[in-house]
């Protein structure tokens, strides 16, 4: 690199520094303030004449005008490397148990770690062979990461061809050991390590194409998987006021979803729901593997009273180290929560560049970066013929739990499912709270078109009767539809909600959901014959409560089964079909 | 030695403009005016600008008064001696006793790192029970009681507080009418809590600047007591006039406001206070207990809205009873396991039969036929209402327990109740 410039504090305004600079800047370069013995990292986000406007990423208490700020020419980096699978990091990356370690309990300002552990030691194994010619991404070597194979790759930032000069023997490193040195066409010459830095704020495209995402990716929440499907490297948002459900459908989304690596991203939430990741997240199993639910996780936390400028970062930092496993040919879920901190952080800092406020004082920029964030999910075919892909599911708070405030409609925009979670059916205890009404996804369900027609039919039809009785009261409806607002109430209840705490009830597998989702629609199918409503009532009731117990038993069990014949007798004790 | 500056070359609401060297950013000063001595807070920096919010308001000050750096931020002592003592947001005693100088914590400190933090496991027992049963109060929560001006909501706090279990209680008072004050002093008084309090009172007649130091005296205070293993509950009434206050300054401060006048910070700020709630690991905790008035009884409303995505829960405190829905522990989990087998089916069933209460009281406005459920429900509802709901009800958590069973022997059939059968054999009462 150059020599890096140099400036001085003229201006401090809430976490914005105004500096003036005498050599260049670099739009979004890292720079740091010095206020006495410590160092503040900061981001430039503006340049005017001579001066720049920088945000910190920490508090600036005491810094005064006139004091020196260093350049560095480096863009806001991460570490990529070996490692970085079962860390918890904040915003820039910087792994906060090592933080505790050193500084206690307090999150001291001016502090930064290495992300990745140095002296730890990896198994390289080689596969690039002296002469071999290499490009971005191309493998050099892998490690055994937990469960994973952990390719070391060429650095995304190289461009051109690149020849393996030497390539390092099987054997134990540390991350920064150089494993291989290689030549550029030109002659030069560069030695790597097991960890390349990427910039966070631009995506990595180092793949041969997208391909346009079409398979279900089971969550085994039987309402999304059902009824609003995610698709494996499509995009989804969960937005819903206060008290919804939003976090414990993540959570839920994060302990149950098939995915091969989980990043959490806890932007600017409750420091509480982290801790209870952090701490439950080592003793939860992963179903599919058997390890602990950590050995497959990320979780980058930047909590509310974090500062505001790495909650700013800590999106991207999440989104750039999914796309370093995805370029290793892993399925990567990013879940947000919640995006709508994130674009306040835009607008606080917005506020003080005084630039010109869009809608509720958003930056006019929010929707493109927006859409820029949910565009680095997808599924990708990578230039060795396999596949990998990142979705993405952003929970969004929208202030007054109004749909219509500019961060929901711009994330309505840009991702493939909205599954919108309702106040009314919160209240009603009715979880997960996601409106089978009000929501949608364009992609594929687990079970297929014709059933999930019938489905949502249903659903409406007993919606609209459930309104007419509260104008005309019980007795003025009619007994048939009367029994289609039962069959409506029974799939919500039976199949919609689901209690995410039971270990049983809390995950149904594609298998099951197909399986239960068809005993449904025989109810809704049959025609059954009562003499009164309340008859009408108190049968849907026992068969409702039958099905409820069918769905805590283990699936294709002995008492499953038992519970299965009860309840086709129950079915059989009021059908009129033949 | 500090240089005393004379050139003040703007006011503008509570906030000053001096031409000043080597200040630093959130550093404090004394403004010397023919109205005395005030403190004040750099707010920005500009070039040689320096730009001050002044503590007592700039009514009064002249282009020529004197301006001193203190060269250090905001502090308040963090001695033992502060136990039961009475400051006003400026940290100024108001109950006429000498100041505090020993053991001086910056105020506004640096956040917990969440890897220190442990998930909350304490129930706090507070008599009520709307919040012991339905609601339970973890330690370490943070939880607003959400109402209107004119309900009993400081009534509630002090209670609460008088029966909280814990080491030591601070009160952050922002906007409190002097009466309520008073009845503060007074209640802490009275059940003898006052020697292990704390008080910050800013009154409706006090300068606006200090309202918005409240929060962070308090909670600095709290957090040092706290590390040496202290359990603080930290009161907190009222955040809407928190709120207020700052969107007063963002205003005189040219901010582009974002929603209904208030700065786009709001929820950075609220957040940083709320967050202040912990349990550590290996040391004490901190319960910050708020109240939030509703403007026009509007929960949409930015204050009340931006709270409930940060607090984990609120209480409705409404026509002088917590509601039971809209109200929401979100710690409750975390406890009501361990308590009593029944407490979970309890506070479930009741709850639910109460919905049901409600909806069968809108049928019966609208005219429809009662059926004999329906009055059932008609009895049950009007029972709960005088024995969990009401105010004036105090008693222990087991107690509750029993006479939500009682309640429901009265009314329903064991079936009804839908609650699971081997519950039922231990504790439905025999008549």
């Amino acid at each position: 690199m150059l020599e890096c410039g140099k400036g001085r504090v003229v201006g401090v305004n809430g976490n914005m520094l105004t500096v003036e600079f005498d050599t260049k800047v670099t739009q979004n370069e890292v720079a740091y303030a010095v206020a006495g013995d410590v160092r503040l990292k900061s981001e430039v986000i503006r340049v005017r004449g001579n001066r720049a406007d920088l945000q910190v990423f920490e508090s600036t208490a005491s810094l005064k005008v006139g004091d020196p700020v260093e350049f560095t020419g480096d863009l806001l980096s991460v570490d990529l490397g070996p490692g970085l699978l079962t860390k918890v990091y904040d915003g820039l990356q910087n792994p906060l148990n090592e933080l505790a370690e050193q500084t206690g309990f307090f999150l001291k300002r001016g502090v930064y770690l290495p992300a990745l552990d140095t002296a730890a030691k990896w198994d390289f194994t080689p596969i690039a062979k002296i002469g071999d010619k290499l490009k971005a991404g191309d493998k050099i070597g892998s490690v055994p990461e937990g469960i994973f194979k952990h390719y070391i790759m060429l650095p995304f930032s190289f461009h051109g061809e690149w020849e393996i000069v030497s390539v390092n023997q099987p054997g134990a490193y540390a991350v920064n050991d150089v494993i291989a040195t290689v030549k550029s066409t030109s002659g030069e010459m560069k030695n790597l390590t097991m960890v390349q830095k990427w910039p966070v704020k631009i995506p990595i495209k180092c793949y041969k194409e997208k391909i346009l995402p079409e398979k279900t990716l089971i969550t085994q929440q039987r309402i999304i998987d059902t009824l609003f499907p995610v698709a494996v490297g499509g995009t989804f948002c969960t937005p819903g006021p206060f008290g919804a459900g939003k976090t414990v459908l993540q959570h839920a989304l994060s302990k149950f979803a098939e995915a091969d690596i989980v990043i959490i991203a806890a932007c600017g939430e409750r420091a509480g729901e982290v801790v209870e990741i952090l701490r439950e997240f080592p003793h939860l199993e992963d179903p599919k593997t058997g390890k602990s639910l950590m050995e497959r996780s990320i979780i980058i936390c930047n909590t509310s009273s974090m500062p505001v400028a790495a909650r700013e970062a800590s999106v991207y930092t999440a989104v750039t180290l999914a796309e370093y496993y995805r370029q290793m040919g892993l399925n990567c879920l990013l879940l947000a929560d919640s995006t709508s901190r994130w674009a306040q952080a835009l607008r606080e800092m917005s506020g003080r560049l005084e630039e010109i406020p869009g809608e509720e004082a958003f930056p006019a920029y929010l929707e493109s970066l927006i859409a820029g964030f949910y565009e680095r999910a997808g599924l990708v075919k990578l230039f060795d013929g396999a596949s990998g892909s990142i979705t993405i599911g952003g929970s969004v708070s929208p202030a007054g739990g109004n749909f219509e405030e500019p961060v929901t409609q711009a994330t309505l925009k840009v991702v493939g499912a909205f599954l919108g979670l309702s106040r009314e059916r919160s209240d009603a205890r009715r979880f997960p709270a996601i409106h089978p009404l009000d929501s949608w996804s364009h992609y594929k369900s687990v079970v297929s078109d014709d059933k999930l027609r019938k489905a949502r039919q249903t659903l409406k039809r007993g919606t609209e009767v459930n309104q007419m009785m509260k104008v005309i009261g019980e007795e003025g409806t009619n007994i048939d539809d009367f029994q289609i607002y039962l069959k409506s109430e029974f799939l919500d209840y039976v199949y919609l909600q689901q209690n995410t705490f039971d270990r049983v009830d809390g995950a149904t597998s594609e298998e099951r959901q197909r399986y239960v989702f068809d005993k449904v629609l025989k109810v809704i199918d049959t025609k059954f014959s009562f003499e009164d409503k309340d008859k009408a009532r108190r049968f849907f009731l026992e068969l409702r409560q039958n099905f409820t117990e069918w769905n805590y038993m283990e699936f294709q069990g002995e008492k499953f089964k038992k519970q299965e014949a009860a309840i086709e007798a129950k079915i059989k004790e009021r059908s009129t079909n033949a | 030695m500090r240089k005393v500056y004379h050139r003040i070359i703007q006011i503008a609401g509570n906030v000053i403009t001096v031409e000043a060297e080597n200040v630093g950013y959130n550093e404090l000063a004394e403004v010397k005016s023919s109205r005395g001595v005030s403190l004040a807070q750099v707010i920005r920096l500009q070039d040689n600008k320096v730009f001050l919010q002044v503590f007592a308001g700039s009514r009064g000050i002249s282009t020529g008064d004197e301006v001193r750096f203190l060269q250090q931020p905001m502090k308040v002592s963090a001695s033992e001696n502060l136990l039961g003592r009475i400051f006003t947001g400026a940290g100024v005693p108001r109950d006429g006793r000498a100041p505090l100088q020993d053991d001086m914590i910056d105020i506004g400190g640096p956040s917990v790192n969440p890897a220190k933090r442990i998930i909350p496991k304490k129930m706090i027992r507070t008599g009520i029970p709307m919040i012991d049963v339905f609601n339970t109060l973890v330690e370490s929560q943070k939880i607003p009681v959400f109402s209107i001006a004119g309900e009993p909501y400081n009534k509630l706090l002090a209670r609460i507080a008088m029966q909280a279990e814990v080491d030591v209680i601070i009160l952050g008072g922002m906007g409190l009418k002097y009466d309520d004050y008073l009845f503060f002093k007074n209640t802490l008084d009275e059940q003898g809590a006052l020697s292990r309090s704390v008080m910050f009172i800013h009154t409706a007649s006090d300068p606006v600047v200090e309202c918005l130091l409240v929060p962070d005296m308090a909670l600095a205070v709290a957090e040092s007591f706290a590390l040496k293993k202290k359990r603080v509950l930290v009161l907190l009434t009222d955040m809407t006039n928190f709120a207020d206050a700052m969107k007063e300054i963002a205003i005189t401060m040219e901010q582009i406001p974002s929603n209904r006048g208030y700065p786009g910070d709001l929820y950075s700020q609220l957040a940083s206070r709320y967050e202040k709630a912990v349990d550590f690991d290996e040391a004490g905790s901190i319960t910050i207990l708020a109240t939030t008035t509703m403007p026009g009884d509007d929960v949409t409303h930015p204050i009340p809205d931006n709270t409930g995505y940060i607090t984990e829960g609120q209480f409705y405190l409404r026509g002088g009873r917590i509601e039971p829905f809209g109200s929401l522990s979100r710690l409750k989990q975390q406890v009501n396991g361990h308590t009593r087998s029944d407490h979970r089916a309890i506070m479930d069933t009741m709850i639910r039969l109460f919905a049901d209460y409600r909806e069968t009281l809108e049928k019966q406005s609208m005219g429809f036929q009662m059926s004999t459920w329906d009055s059932k429900l008609l009895k049950y509802g009007a029972l709960f209402e005088s024995r969990m709901m009401d105010l004036s009800v105090n008693i222990p958590l087991e107690e509750a327990l029993d006479l939500g069973w009682k309640t429901l022997a009265e009314c329903f059939d064991k079936t009804e109740t839908g609650i699971k059968s081997d519950l039922v054999e231990q504790f439905w009462p025999i008549k």
